[in-house]
C-alpha cells in the first residue's frame, strides 16, 4: 500500500472533521476522495500531507510511519485549489523551487525544469509570472512544481475547483494522461462526482467525516452501499422504500400492469439524452432519463399523461449507517 | 464635469493652503539670504550632532520596529490565544497616546527616582537624559506602523503559499524568507517608510526624556525648537529643511525599490484579470 490511514480522527474544537477513518490507497493508483463540503475530505488529504495532525490514529506512506513527520519529510507533492503560486517568482523559479531547496546542481535543475515544463505544456511561458497566466496554466505550473522533487505521493486538493467548466474537462483528461505517463500514486479531493468518476480508478465517498464506501467508480454507481452513496453518486430519487436512477424508469404511452400514471411537467433536452420531469398521481416528483429517439417516439411534451414503471430499484436497510462503523 | 472640477479644486486647494504653502515658505525663508548663512547654520557642531543623532536613532529604532512589527503581525494574523484582542489594541496605544504622555511614562519608569531607573543607574546605565531613553521613546511612538501595514497583506496572502513551500521541502524559516516575506514586502516597506518618517519627526516624547542638551541629547526636531526660541531663525529653518530632506530621501528610496520590481510581479488588484 502506498498510503495506509488507520483509525484517524481530527477535531476542530467541537467539530469532528474526520471521524475514525481507515483507508488504504494502492501504489500507482489514482484515488478520488469524493464528498460534499464539510465531509472531511480536504482535512484527510491535509493529514496525509502532514499539514494537519490527527488527534488519533496514524498514517503510513510506503510502509513507513509518517504520523509524526513534518510535511518537508513526507515526500509528498501537494496542489492547492487556488494554485498557491509563488507570485514573486517566474514560472521557471516556481517549478525549480523544490530543487533549489535541495541544492541540486544548476545544470540538473535547468534540465529537470525544462522537462517538467514540457510535460505540463508550458515550455514557452517559463519567464512569465503567475499573474500573467490563465487559471488552467497556473494549475499546470503548480502540478509541475509539485512533481519536481519526484514525490512518492501526489495530493490534489480540489485542483480544478476554481476553473470554468470547459477548462475543467480539458484538465481532467490531461491529468488522466499525465497519470499514465508519470504513474505516481495520486489522491484527488473533489466534490464533483462526475470528476471523480471521470478521472479516478478508485473512489472513496466521504460524508460527515466518515468514509461511506470505497470502490471502483462503476461499483459505487451500480452497487451503492447506502442511501448517501446512492444519492451523492449520480442522480437518484426516492420512491417509497426504494431508490431509483432516472434512467431506470421506463416511460410508456399506454398503461402496463404495474405502471403508475404521471404527468410530464417539463422536458429538458440534454443533447443525446432527454430528461422528463414528472409529477406522479400522489404529487411526488421524479425525473426520467430517456434517449432522444425514445423521447421522439413517445412524443414527450409538457402536460402529457404517461405511464412509468421502475425497471431497477435499490433498497437499503432501514438506517443509513455505513458498514464497519459504530 | 463641473462637479468633478469642483472636487479637484477643493482637494488641491485644501492641500495647498494647509500643507504646501507653509512648507514652501520655510524653504523660501531658509534660502532668502543666500547659501552662506545656511551653510554656516548646517555645519555648526551642534547642528551636525543633532543631524547625526536623528539619523542614529532612526537607524536603531526602525530595524527594531520592523523585526518586532513583522513578528507581531504574524502572531496577530495566524495565532489564536486568549487576550489576542488586547494585544491588538495595545499595538495601537502609541497612536492614541500623546507623545508627551509617552515621554512622561518612560520618565516615570527609567528616571533615577523611577521604578526601574535607580537600579539601572546603579549599574552605570543612564536611560533618561541619554541616548537609550531617546531610542526607547522613538521606538514607542513609531511602533504601530509596520504592524498595521503588514497585518492586512499577511491576512490576504493566507497560509497556502507557505504550506506549498513546506511540502516542497522548505523549512519553516526558509519558507518564511523565500515565500512569505517577498509576498508581504510592500506592506512591510510602506510600514518602514512611515516608521522612518515618524522616528525622524518625533518631538514630544523625546523632548521629555532627552532633556534637550545641545550637542549631546538634541535631535534635529529639538534643535529646531531651541534655535527658534533663541531667535536664530536661520538655524531653525535650516534644520527644518534637513528634516524635510530626510523625509524626501526615505520616499525616494521606496520609489526606487518599487521600480526594480520585475514586470507582472505586482500586488495590484488587476492580478486576476488574465484568465
Amino acid at each position: 500500500m502506498a498510503i495506509a490511514i488507520r483509525r484517524v480522527t481530527k477535531r476542530f474544537g467541537e467539530f469532528v472533521a474526520v471521524d475514525n477513518v481507515s483507508l488504504a490507497i494502492a501504489s500507482g493508483s489514482l484515488t478520488a476522495l469524493l464528498g460534499p463540503s464539510g465531509s472531511g475530505k480536504s482535512t484527510l488529504l491535509r493529514i496525509i500531507a502532514g499539514l494537519e495532525h490527527p488527534d488519533e490514529g496514524d498514517v503510513s506512506i510506503h510502509g513507513e510511519d509518517a504520523t509524526g513527520l513534518p510535511p518537508q519529510e513526507r515526500g509528498v507533492g501537494f496542489v492547492f485549489q487556488h494554485y498557491a503560486a509563488f507570485k514573486h517568482m517566474s514560472v521557471r523559479d516556481n517549478v525549480a523551487f523544490a530543487l533549489k531547496i535541495r541544492k541540486r546542481p544548476r545544470d540538473e535543475i535547468r534540465d529537470r525544469v525544462g522537462e517538467l515544463l514540457r510535460l505540463v505544456q508550458l515550455e514557452g511561458l517559463a519567464n512569465r509570472y503567475p499573474s500573467q497566466l490563465s487559471g488552467g496554466q497556473r494549475q499546470r505550473m503548480a502540478l509541475a512544481r509539485a512533481l519536481a522533487a519526484e514525490p512518492r505521493v501526489l495530493l490534489l486538493d480540489e485542483p480544478f475547483g476554481a476553473l470554468d467548466a470547459r477548462v475543467r474537462k480539458e484538465l481532467r483528461a490531461w491529468l488522466r494522461r499525465l497519470h499514465e505517463e508519470v504513474p505516481v500514486t495520486t489522491v484527488l479531493v473533489t466534490h464533483d462526482q462526475e470528476e471523480a468518476m471521470d478521472v479516478a480508478d478508485r473512489v472513496a465517498v466521504m460524508n460527515e467525516g466518515r468514509v461511506e464506501q470505497t470502490g471502483k467508480p462503476r461499483d459505487l454507481y451500480e452497487h451503492p452501499a447506502n442511501e448517501f452513496v446512492m444519492s451523492f453518486v449520480g442522480p437518484a430519487h426516492r420512491l417509497g422504500e426504494a431508490w431509483i436512477r432516472p434512467h431506470d424508469l421506463e416511460v410508456r404511452q399506454e398503461p402496463n400492469g404495474t405502471s403508475t400514471e404521471a404527468m410530464v411537467e417539463r422536458v429538458v433536452h440534454l443533447g443525446f439524452e432527454v430528461r422528463a420531469e414528472l409529477v406522479l398521481g400522489d404529487g411526488r416528483r421524479v425525473s426520467a432519463q430517456v434517449t432522444r429517439n425514445e423521447a421522439d417516439e413517445l412524443e414527450l411534451r409538457e402536460g402529457q399523461i404517461v405511464f412509468v414503471r421502475p425497471s431497477r430499484t435499490h433498497v437499503f436497510s432501514a438506517v443509513a449507517t455505513p458498514p464497519g462503523h459504530s | 464635469m463641473a462637479a468633478r472640477l469642483g472636487l479637484r479644486f477643493a482637494a488641491l486647494g485644501y492641500l495647498a493652503a494647509l500643507l504646501a504653502f507653509p512648507v514652501g515658505l520655510v524653504f523660501w525663508r531658509t534660502f532668502e539670504d543666500g547659501l552662506g548663512p545656511v551653510w554656516n547654520a548646517a555645519t555648526n557642531p551642534e547642528a551636525l550632532h543633532a543631524l547625526w543623532l536623528t539619523v542614529l536613532i532612526a537607524l536603531i529604532a526602525v530595524p527594531a520596529n520592523t523585526i518586532f512589527g513583522v513578528i507581531c503581525a504574524l502572531v496577530i494574523v495566524r495565532d489564536r490565544f486568549r487576550g489576542k484582542t488586547l494585544l491588538n489594541a495595545l499595538v495601537d496605544l502609541p497612536f492614541a497616546l500623546s507623545p508627551v504622555v509617552i515621554g512622561l511614562a518612560l520618565y516615570l519608569v527609567y528616571a533615577r527616582t523611577g521604578w526601574f531607573g535607580g537600579w539601572l543607574v546603579d549599574h552605570g546605565i543612564n536611560v533618561i537624559f541619554a541616548l537609550p531613553g531617546m531610542i526607547l521613546a522613538t521606538i514607542f511612538v513609531s511602533l504601530p506602523f509596520v504592524v498595521r501595514e503588514t497585518v492586512p497583506v499577511l491576512r490576504e496572502i493566507g497560509t497556502e503559499q507557505e504550506e506549498a513551500a513546506w511540502t516542497l521541502g522548505a523549512s519553516p524559516l526558509t519558507a518564511f524568507f523565500r515565500v512569505t516575506l517577498p509576498a508581504i514586502r510592500w506592506g512591510v516597506t510602506y510600514g518602514i517608510v512611515l516608521t522612518t518618517a515618524r522616528a525622524i519627526g518625533e518631538f514630544g516624547a523625546v523632548s521629555i526624556v532627552s532633556g534637550s542638551i545641545a550637542g549631546r541629547t538634541e535631535t534635529l526636531t529639538l534643535h529646531v525648537q531651541q534655535r527658534f526660541q533663541g531667535f536664530d531663525l536661520t538655524g531653525a529653518y535650516t534644520a527644518s529643511v534637513e528634516l524635510a530632506l530626510l523625509a524626501l530621501i526615505t520616499l525616494l528610496f521606496m520609489t526606487l525599490l518599487r521600480k526594480e520590481t520585475p514586470v507582472g510581479d505586482s500586488d495590484s488588484p488587476g492580478d486576476e484579470t488574465l484568465r
